[in-house]
């Protein structure tokens, strides 16, 4: 039964071989599903190009359904896997910052990794910002972040569990919103890229 | 613009993601991660550097004090590593691999690095200050329907849509 490492049934080195290995997959199909290009990224806010909006909720989708079906046959302990704790004003500012950053900037910390190493310049240079960032922040962390950063404590909070429904219902009603936002967004597509002037 | 292969499927591409990232959390209990592979090259180099100031200040100690568990010696940063072994096989496989700069068609290649840059600069700060960035806090966080995953998801892409707008001189 899972997760594996952390229950300690296989160990640190195979552990993290794994890890490595699910790394190249998940770095294969996000240059594949094209995220190493900026104008795809940044077509999710002009109407363009959803690949973006496609990918991230068909991944986070599977991944409920999946690991909801795990939980409920008893295949994966959800309690004993890392399920971030919610603090939610540094994640509303944080947030908002990460939403400057992708509109100008034109990637996040992912797809730049990618762009950067199959060669494309403006990825090297978001990584070379962002790393003087993590700097920044990290020796203004005290006098600045740290109150912040702790503020809005929630602990291990479930959104289904939060609004008082269940998981599985929550996982249906998310769908539903994806599958009508999948067709919304290709009819969108389709008439901005009609007037030919947003093509990539 | 001679074409190079076509790009995956996004529903394809994406279900995949997801079966990936539940083998994340089926063998180490971890989400799909990014911006703490950052963090991580921020801490070992700190701590090569100048170790007192590092064992001093609350935003390493935590990750230096452990001679058990170094800062490079993470799952998150060999997962990183994956990711850019996997990034270059697709583009060798796509014939994609090739300098050049991507930007909106209205910008110089000078304005796009220096956008880069600066959007670089903020999605650095935001990742630590919100715990993570689009990968390891908003997408493995709606995986395991975690509410931070949610209001990340609000705030990043609803702050995007908001913020379009007014950078669209950049984009189209």
């Amino acid at each position: 039964m899972g997760p594996l490492f952390p229950q300690e049934i296989i160990g640190e080195e195979l552990n993290i071989l794994i890890g490595f290995f699910i790394g190249i997959g998940f770095g294969f199909l996000l240059e594949a599903a094209g995220f190493t290009n900026t104008r795809k990224l940044a077509g999710v806010f002009y109407g363009y190009d959803f690949v973006v909006l496609k990918v991230f909720f068909s991944a986070a989708i599977t991944s409920a359904i999946g690991l909801f079906i795990m939980n409920q046959y008893g295949i994966i302990d959800m309690s004993a896997i890392f399920y971030p704790k919610t603090f939610w004003i540094p994640t509303l500012v944080g947030g908002l910052i990460m939403a400057f950053g992708f509109i100008i900037g034109g990637f996040c910390p992912g797809t730049s990794m990618c762009a950067a190493v199959t060669g494309k310049i403006d990825a090297m240079v978001f990584i070379g910002g962002a790393l003087i960032g993590v700097f920044f922040y990290a020796y203004t962390y005290e006098p600045l972040w740290k109150e912040l950063r702790d503020s809005g404590a929630m602990g291990k909070v479930n959104i289904a569990e939060w609004m008082g429904i269940d998981s599985g219902l929550f996982i249906l009603i998310l769908t539903l919103i994806a599958a009508s936002a999948f067709y919304a967004v290709t009819i969108i597509q389709k008439k901005v890229t009609a007037k030919g002037d947003y093509q990539i | 613009m001679e074409r190079s292969k076509k790009y995956m499927n996004p529903y394809l591409a994406g279900i995949l993601i997801g079966v990936f990232m539940i083998a994340a959390y089926y063998f180490s209990g971890e989400g799909l991660g990014a911006s703490g592979a950052l963090k991580s090259v921020v801490v070992a180099t700190t701590d090569m550097v100048a170790h007192d100031y590092a064992t001093e200040h609350s935003y390493f100690s935590a990750r230096v004090s452990d001679p058990e568990n170094p800062p490079i010696k993470t799952w998150l940063v060999f997962e990183v590593l994956g990711v850019l072994v996997g990034a270059i096989i697709s583009a060798a496989f796509a014939g994609r691999l090739k300098l050049e700069t991507i930007k909106g068609p209205n910008v110089t290649t000078k304005t796009r690095f220096i956008t880069a840059a600066i959007g670089g600069l903020l999605f650095g700060i935001g990742s630590q200050l919100g715990r993570g960035c689009t990968s390891g806090m908003v997408m493995s966080g709606m995986g395991v329907l975690s509410l931070s995953g949610f209001i990340g998801l609000m705030a990043i892409f609803g702050g995007g849509y908001v913020l379009a707008y007014f950078f669209r001189k950049l984009w189209i």
